[in-house]
């Protein structure tokens, strides 16, 4: 008799494991498949070794010597000028050199600790606002934040009351200038929207029709012309003899009035979601219609559309470089601006380039976060 | 009822008029609430328009639209508007509107079509099942729908005018059309007398196309046989007019661009403004209509894809028959919302100056004449017009697209 011999088991397939599985069944699993995977392998081959080449192998960072944070940097005996930069690459000093511009526009630069300081505000009140989520006195702490912080930030930046010198408008530019009009935009639009997304849902007739007037005409037009009318039509309107409106107010006067009407068809997507018998319930205990709004609505209104709010605001944030259209010196605007200095002709690539990189990561962590909001919402909604 | 009513009135025969009832009353405080928002918008806009013409007589600003008669004295950067209008520096700035307006819708409907193309595109291709083309389509979405638009207008003008090359150094298309720093040089045709048979055959063989068409659609329906109406379309709508255009002994010529000294000659020219702008909205634009399409196709219900391949249809089929026809019904309203933003997108032109609306008539016009009033209204004017059309077109295409049961 033949002892039963166990026979090893075969290993499977290589074309049925790991890499090679992965590779068949991800980009390889047809023909077309095949074709597309070295069409696109391609395509990365055309755009980004000429990219990396301009923007790093060929580019200069001569910057001379650098001081960050105390320590002195040496990247090179002097820093490149326009000529030795060359042509074939990025020319980094340039934005080294203007980075200044970039961020503070023309704010006087023995001024500078106050904008900084806002910065420092901001970014700390992104980290205090979620530690305080489990505190006892959190809306308490929120509310203050959310009055005192704009107040404090407009004291130190615009100065005056007798404490700071004052740095005029005209002279805030850059990135400093961009989160300003989009932070003022965002806060003073807010209120408004929730104004005109109650307007159009009332049963008063007078309030709906211009509330939904106004809402319709603004989002029919382009901001450009918003923009346009509030800096030249807008003095117009005001007290002869008092119409020397300053040239920013102006702007973000446009810029909330715009955004006012996009807040407000979020928030009635919000309101329209809320089930009718939460009007009826806040109606039959007797409460007010403001009570009714305040107390039982607009919590759980605004809830929902929350992420709807930020993707808002997020175009709002896109939105404020049409500013310089009308003469405001942000970010983009700094582009045209320093490279109009006869030293730096021509840079406006590197500048475009950089500009592209500062406001793509904010906008894009923006989404992320709202994205996650998203998420967050939904999950409660389902359960 | 009614009792309650006079009693809260204080019209009730015990009570006699109380105005404390009175302000209690739901229905007297809404009519004094709204009496009093009448009166204070149109004291806003009395003291406004008071103000308005006040400000003006003092700055010396005419009023009025006699201003669209008088001589503009400015050259507008060639394109189809100036050759449509037949645009001269002496021409009235009423036909800088029109320069303006035609030059809107130009960059309007070019870009909706390519904006579509490439969002179609990139929202299927997000959803394949090749590992890099579903990343990279994702890529290219959060790169694109992260960067203002109005910085992706002057990024590719900039790159145009800086990285392409001059005249003499054009990219050449088989010595027919060039691309240079000065723009898209392309043949100009030049159409002779029979051109308009060929016109007339082209437009003869889409209808007759239709037609076929829907003739085999019904005996599908009747009998289930099916034949593809493929060859005839193609042969009606491109081989009539092929046909009657080498019977006609070829009535077109075409004018090509030549090098010249300094410069090409001839042919015609895409302005680079046009083109750059025209390229960043729709790469902007695209993004939203990808997201929307992906959506939309997300939102088909598994079971129709497991269907489909279960009844023996080919993945293509699939897509084409079951999945994008379903699809487009949640993906089309977004979409359509997308075409009116890239429209009233295309007005950031004026930051490179190609001659739409708000760049030749809200900007030059405006800085010409200064009635910032009357310019901008009309401005504003058009724009309305354009997004009331994009709305009614919106409800057409939602009613058409409502499920309709059997």
């Amino acid at each position: 008799m033949s002892v039963f011999d166990q026979q090893s088991t075969r290993k499977p397939p290589i074309s049925q494991i790991g890499a090679i599985l992965w590779l068949r069944t991800n980009l390889f699993s047809t023909w077309v498949n095949g074709i597309l995977t070295f069409g696109s392998l391609y395509l990365l081959y055309l755009i980004f070794p000429p990219l990396l080449d301009w923007m790093f192998f060929n580019a200069s960072f001569s910057f001379g010597t650098v001081n960050l944070f105390g320590f002195d940097i040496k990247f090179s005996e002097a820093m490149a000028t326009n000529q030795n930069c060359g042509r074939e690459g990025a020319c980094w000093p340039y934005i080294y050199e203007k980075l200044y511009m970039y961020t503070y526009g023309f704010y006087p630069r023995t001024e500078t600790w106050r904008p900084n300081i806002v910065f420092g505000l901001t970014a700390l009140l992104f980290v205090i606002v979620p530690l305080v989520k489990h505190y006892k006195h959190k809306n308490r702490v929120t509310l203050s934040l959310i009055i005192l912080y704009p107040l404090v930030s407009y004291i130190l930046i615009s100065g005056g009351f007798g404490i700071l010198p004052v740095v005029e408008t005209h002279l805030w530019g850059g990135l400093l200038l961009t989160l300003i009009i989009a932070s003022v935009g965002i806060i003073v639009s807010f209120p408004i929207g929730v104004v005109l997304a109650l307007g159009r849902q009332s049963d008063l007739k007078v309030i709906k029709l211009f509330s939904t007037l106004f809402i319709e005409f603004v989002r029919a037009v382009p901001l450009i012309t918003i923009l346009f009318m509030a800096s030249f039509v807008l003095p117009l309107f005001l007290e002869p003899g008092n119409n020397s409106i300053d040239k920013l107010l102006r702007a973000l006067i446009g810029i909330s009035l715009f955004q006012a009407a996009y807040f407000a068809e979020v928030i009635r997507g919000g309101l329209q979601a809320i089930p009718r018998g939460q009007y009826e319930a806040a109606d039959a205990i007797g409460l007010s219609y403001f009570q009714k709004n305040a107390l039982i609505v607009l919590p759980q209104a605004l809830k929902i559309s929350i992420p709807n709010i930020v993707g808002s605001s997020i175009s709002l944030f896109k939105d404020t470089t049409l500013v310089l259209i009308i003469g405001l010196m942000d970010m983009l605007a700094m582009v045209g601006l320093t490279t109009a200095d006869p030293y730096w002709l021509g840079r406006e690539t590197e500048g475009y380039v950089f500009v592209t990189i500062v406001m793509w990561v904010m906008l894009y962590s923006m989404s992320r976060y709202s994205r996650k909001l998203e998420l967050r919402f939904n999950t409660e909604n389902t359960n | 009822m009614k009792k309650i009513i006079l009693d809260s009135l204080g019209k009730s025969h015990h009570r006699g008029f109380n105005f404390r009832n009175l302000l209690y009353n739901n229905e007297a405080r809404a009519f004094f609430f709204q009496v009093a928002t009448l009166l204070i918008i149109i004291g806003l806009f009395y003291s406004a328009i008071g103000n308005l013409f006040e400000n003006i007589e003092a700055r010396g600003i005419q009023t009025g639209f006699s201003f669209l008669n008088n001589r503009a004295g400015f050259d507008i950067l060639p394109f189809l508007g100036n050759y449509v209008v037949d645009y001269t520096p002496e021409s009235p700035n009423l036909s800088v509107f029109y320069v303006g307006l035609i030059n809107t819708l130009v960059v309007a409907f070019v870009g909706i079509i390519l904006s579509t193309i490439i969002g179609l595109l990139i929202g299927i291709a997000r959803l394949s099942d090749n590992y890099l083309i579903a990343k990279l389509s994702g890529g290219y979405i959060e790169l694109f729908r992260n960067i203002p638009v109005l910085l992706q207008i002057l990024f590719w003008y900039n790159l145009f005018i800086n990285a392409f090359p001059h005249p003499k150094q054009s990219f050449s298309f088989l010595d027919v059309a060039f691309l240079n720093q000065r723009g898209l040089y392309m043949p100009r045709p030049i159409l002779e007398d029979g051109f308009l048979f060929v016109t007339l055959a082209f437009i003869f063989g889409i209808i007759a196309a239709y037609f076929v068409k829907r003739h085999y659609k019904k005996k599908h329906e009747l009998t289930g046989s099916h034949t593809s109406t493929w060859p005839y379309t193609l042969g009606l709508v491109i081989g009539l007019p092929i046909l009657i255009f080498l019977l006609l002994g070829k009535p077109i010529q075409f004018d090509i661009s030549v090098l010249g000294k300094f410069n090409l000659k001839g042919g015609m020219v895409i302005v680079p403004e046009f083109l750059a702008l025209t390229f960043a909205l729709s790469v902007y634009t695209a993004t939203y209509i990808a997201e929307a399409i992906r959506s939309g196709i997300e939102a088909v219900d598994k079971g129709q894809k497991e269907a489909a391949s279960s009844i023996g249809l080919t993945k293509t089929q699939s897509l084409k028959l079951i999945i994008l026809p379903q699809a487009l019904r949640v993906a089309i309203p977004p979409t359509i919302n997308q075409y009116l933003n890239l429209t009233k997108n295309s007005s950031l032109a004026t930051v490179i100056g190609y001659p739409e609306l708000m760049s030749s008539f809200g900007g030059t016009v405006l800085n010409q004449v200064g009635q910032a009033v009357e310019i901008l209204g009309m401005a504003m004017l058009v724009y309305l017009v354009i997004s009331l059309f994009i709305s009614l077109l919106l409800n057409y295409v939602n009613k058409k697209m409502a499920i309709q049961g059997r």
